[in-house]
């Protein structure tokens, strides 16, 4: 049994581990670096509780070996905030209610992050299309889509 | 606890704003620490083995090729568990399969192991020896006589001698004289309904982290609705004290009823105590469907008897809910809450409780409520259609208010059931144009809404903040609720008081987060324990300035002499009082232990537009409405938010969702792949009108939101959808096949 070793970066910041070859970049996130904050709601690439940004790519992180993650750059949830300034979708979220038990939260959050960063101007359509990857039992989506259509409306504001 | 008189009138400071979830920025940013996402030192990794079988007599375990296998640290099979004492009996044999695997998922063995991939390695060394027995997973067939059966002499005395031995009970409900009922009426219709079961559909698999020492003494970090059921379930199958198992409740990945009982708890307990580690154990999302919830399919029979100006003169409903290997359907609250919001002469319901070879049914949001709502209100709006009248002015004719005689017992107080209709005929959603192969539905729905145990500590701490600590899982927001009726109750702002949930050791018993029973009943005792603080603090004012406690009264967010008699002293803040607690007799807290009642009926209306195609029978849902009444809406944002999200589990219901099936009994789709529930490209928005009818039994009015809302969504959608094909559907899930079968049928 030899473990593979990957250098990459995650969230900025050098990192190096160790990982069986198929162990996925999930259970890297989650059991070898302690980033917990990415989820696994099913492992089968249905629900988008564990998106992340993979070279700036919205990817199902159960979906990717850790092993592929070498030298490339990996964006999780725990990278979305800068310090003590949350972004302006988390920010969002929190003030639109659009989160109820919050597991799909970071998923759907990395997924909009991917969105505005591909269309600033996004039609409803758009979103509920962009984010139909992301599954959520609680919310039934309505909050969730106009916090992004605001965000996105505020950001092109500020712009 | 009644409603504050004043409650009419008051203006609230910090209730009915939207203030952010003191939660909300871990919910985030990835930091809140959900049921898989801690780690314990030297903890090992748990896995199970499920019997790939619908129904089988387990004729022996072999589990020593397992135990061999370095780096497995324990293997539990039902024999390392004793007897259980016969209320847990059930629960335990489902989590652990004892004679026989009952479902196709039935746990078998476990294994605790350093590793994930060695604990798999473990499961496939464990030889299991079945004889494979025939198997039912259909309520009709498995009432049948000769259907194969699950269970021998378990029948109860209400079941009529010579029905199946898979049919446990029966129960009644009702008043009137139905035949002579129907005998008035001008048109009599019968109808059969069936709905396929469903999964409650939580994001996050069940997850728990056991540690258990030889000592009796454990500890268990959870995923659940409800820690002390937890606690209290767990001890009675390992006989533990309750007092010496503490319970930690994670924060909770969406529960929706399917968290309020365990399938992992007790065998991570076991596995910990085998190997002497701490063990972790988390479901895959195919054991996630395979072995927990879901809710019942069913059958159902209706006939309702109603004159040509709409009123109904007789209500009948047979109501068949299979609820999985065990005894415990929702058939109870389905046939209780089938005619609840209609004011009726002549109303019955019966109800059979049957077992089938599928996983054991867990609560789902307003329990067996939908379905039975789903086929009496599909047959109120065909028989109104067919006299030409209005489903809405049909419903408030017939609907029920305060002082009706509910068909399943009690009397109402003040309910808004005819206010939710008001509102729904007087929006312009009611009248607005409908194109080709669209149609419009509506429903009404119900729910009881619960009470229970439960305690509230307040504490005013040195500097003049507060904490409450509450004994039930925030699912959806609730601690910003605690939050807002603390601060107004003691007058002081929302952001200097912190909400926490407390283990199991730091409260006494608190019923599990279900029934829609938290706002209201922790609610209660949150306000009851600020209002015993602020007697504290009048009692400590008075001390400071020499007068009587009762010549003190508490006015925004300081003690103030009552009147001019009592003297002439400026108002002493909370703060101030905190900062001298020492001094006066040490710190300030308060609390509240209570059996809540008088939780209030919750009612809705909703209305859709739906577009079918007629060349797939694809349906789209156009446009959403919700009405319903919430009493008094603490946190308006989280209201709505469970409107809008039992409306459109209720559409995933009507729409998509379905347990399949093979002729085995094996589940054919157990993965959100194929188990397809509603994504954000299915939905318009889902508009939302709260209604404010204050609940006599809480000092707020505040009514219980949660469940009703998926109530009405089912025949709701139904009924448009039949509208929009010009076919009456009799079927849930209604898919595309489905809808396009009965149009080729009709037309």
């Amino acid at each position: 049994m030899t473990q593979i070793h990957v250098t990459t970066r995650i969230n900025g910041d050098a990192t190096e581990f160790l990982c069986e070859a198929e162990e996925t970049l999930l259970d890297v996130l989650r059991d070898r670096l302690g980033l917990t904050g990415t989820k696994e709601g099913c492992g089968t690439g249905d629900c988008g509780a564990c998106s992340v940004l993979v070279d700036g790519r919205l990817v199902c992180s159960c979906l990717m070996l850790g092993a592929e993650a070498e030298g490339r750059e990996v964006s999780t949830i725990e990278g979305m905030a800068n310090g003590d300034r949350l972004h302006p979708l988390q920010q969002k979220f929190i003030e639109k209610a659009a989160l109820q038990c919050g597991i799909c939260t970071p998923g759907i959050l990395m997924a909009a992050k991917s969105l505005l960063e591909h269309n600033p101007d996004p039609s409803e359509e758009e979103v509920r299309y962009w984010l139909a990857g992301n599954l959520c039992r609680c919310t039934g989506y309505d909050k969730i889509i106009r916090a992004v259509m605001e965000t996105a409306a505020d950001l092109r504001r500020a712009s | 606890m009644a409603l504050d008189q004043s409650s009419k009138t008051r203006v609230f400071k910090v209730v009915g704003t939207r203030p952010d979830r003191p939660d909300g920025i871990d919910k985030v940013t990835g930091r809140a620490r959900f049921g898989a996402d801690v780690v314990a030192p030297g903890m090992l990794t748990g896995r199970i083995l499920r019997s790939p079988h619908a129904h089988a007599r387990i004729i022996g375990i072999d589990t020593s090729k397992a135990e061999a296998l370095a780096g497995v640290k324990a293997v539990v099979t039902r024999a390392d568990f004793g007897d259980a004492p016969d209320h847990v009996a059930d629960i335990l044999d489902n989590c652990m399969a004892g004679a026989k695997a009952l479902y196709d998922g039935h746990a078998v063995a476990a294994v605790a192991a350093v590793s994930a991939a060695v604990a798999r390695k473990a499961l496939r060394l464990i030889e299991v020896d079945y004889e494979v027995l025939a198997s039912v997973t259909d309520v009709d067939a498995a009432m049948q006589p000769g259907a194969p059966l699950l269970h021998e002499g378990r029948q109860q005395e209400t079941v009529p001698h010579g029905m199946s031995g898979n049919v446990m009970s029966r129960v009644e409900f009702g008043h009137g004289d139905i035949e002579a009922g129907l005998k008035q009426a001008d048109r009599v219709l019968s109808r059969t309904y069936r709905t396929a079961a469903t999964h409650q559909g939580y994001i996050e698999p069940h997850a728990c982290l056991a540690t258990m020492g030889p000592d009796g003494k454990g500890d268990l970090w959870v995923c659940t609705q409800g820690h002390y059921m937890v606690r209290n379930t767990c001890a009675a199958i390992l006989g533990l004290e309750q007092g010496q198992l503490r319970v930690t409740a994670s924060e909770i990945g969406g529960g929706f009823g399917g968290k309020t009982t365990v399938f992992l708890e007790p065998v991570a307990l076991m596995l910990s105590k085998k190997a002497g580690r701490p063990v972790k154990l988390v479901m895959s999302r195919s054991e996630v469907l395979r072995a927990t919830g879901p809710t019942s399919s069913t059958s159902i029979d209706v006939k309702i008897g109603m004159k040509k100006d709409g009123r109904i003169t007789a209500a009948f409903a047979e109501l068949r809910y299979q609820g999985g290997a065990y005894p415990g359907s929702p058939v109870d609250m389905g046939s209780m809450s089938a005619f609840a919001p209609y004011d009726l002469e002549n109303v019955k319901t019966v109800g059979w409780d049957v077992v089938t070879n599928r996983p054991k049914a867990a609560a789902y949001r307003a329990p067996g409520a939908p379905m039975a709502a789903y086929a009496v209100e599909s047959a109120i709006d065909e028989l109104a259609k067919g006299f030409d009248l209005d489903p809405l002015e049909v419903r408030l004719m017939n609907g029920a208010d305060e002082g009706t005689l509910a068909s399943y017992g009690p009397t109402y107080p003040a309910i808004g059931l005819k206010a939710t209709l008001k509102a729904a005929k007087a929006h312009p959603h009611w009248t607005a144009p409908l194109g080709k192969n669209q149609g419009r539905g509506v429903a009404c729905g119900f729910w009881f809404n619960f009470g229970g145990d439960t305690c509230v500590s307040l504490n005013v701490t040195p500097d003049g903040t507060v904490t409450v600590s509450e004994g039930n899982p925030d699912i959806g927001g609730s601690r910003a609720s605690m939050t807002m009726m603390a601060a107004e109750e003691l007058g002081i702002p929302y952001d200097q008081v912190r909400t926490i949930i407390a283990d199991t050791g730091s409260l006494g018993q608190n019923d599990v987060t279900d029934g829609s029973r938290v706002t209201f009943a922790v609610g209660l005792a949150t306000i009851e324990a600020a209002r015993a603080a602020k007697r504290e603090m009048c009692k400590r004012a008075a001390m400071i300035w020499g007068i009587d406690a009762e010549a003190v009264e508490w006015v925004d967010g300081a003690a103030c002499p009552a009147g001019p008699n009592a003297g002439k002293f400026p108002p002493m803040t909370l703060k101030e009082i905190a900062a001298i607690a020492s001094n006066t007799g040490g710190p300030v807290a308060g609390h509240c232990e209570v059996m809540a009642e008088g939780a209030g009926v919750s009612f809705a209306t909703h209305m859709v537009d739906v577009e079918v195609d007629p060349e797939t029978g694809a349906t789209k849902i156009l446009r959403y409405t919700v009405f319903q009444d919430a009493g008094k809406a603490v946190h308006p944002s989280y209201v709505e938010g469970q409107f809008q999200g039992g409306a459109v589990q209720g559409i995933g219901w009507a729409l998509n969702e379905e347990y399949i099936h093979d002729k085995d009994g094996i589940l054919q789709n157990p993965g959100f792949l194929d188990y397809r529930i509603p994504v954000a490209s299915d939905l318009p928005m889902i508009d939302t009108v709260i209604l404010e009818i204050p609940n006599p039994g809480h000092p707020y009015g505040v009514r219980g939101v949660g469940e009703t809302s998926i109530v009405p969504p089912l025949a709701a959608v139904c009924n448009a959808v039949s509208a929009a094909a010009g076919v009456r559907l009799t079927q849930l899930p209604m898919s595309p096949p489905r809808v396009l079968a009965a149009i080729q049928a009709g037309g």
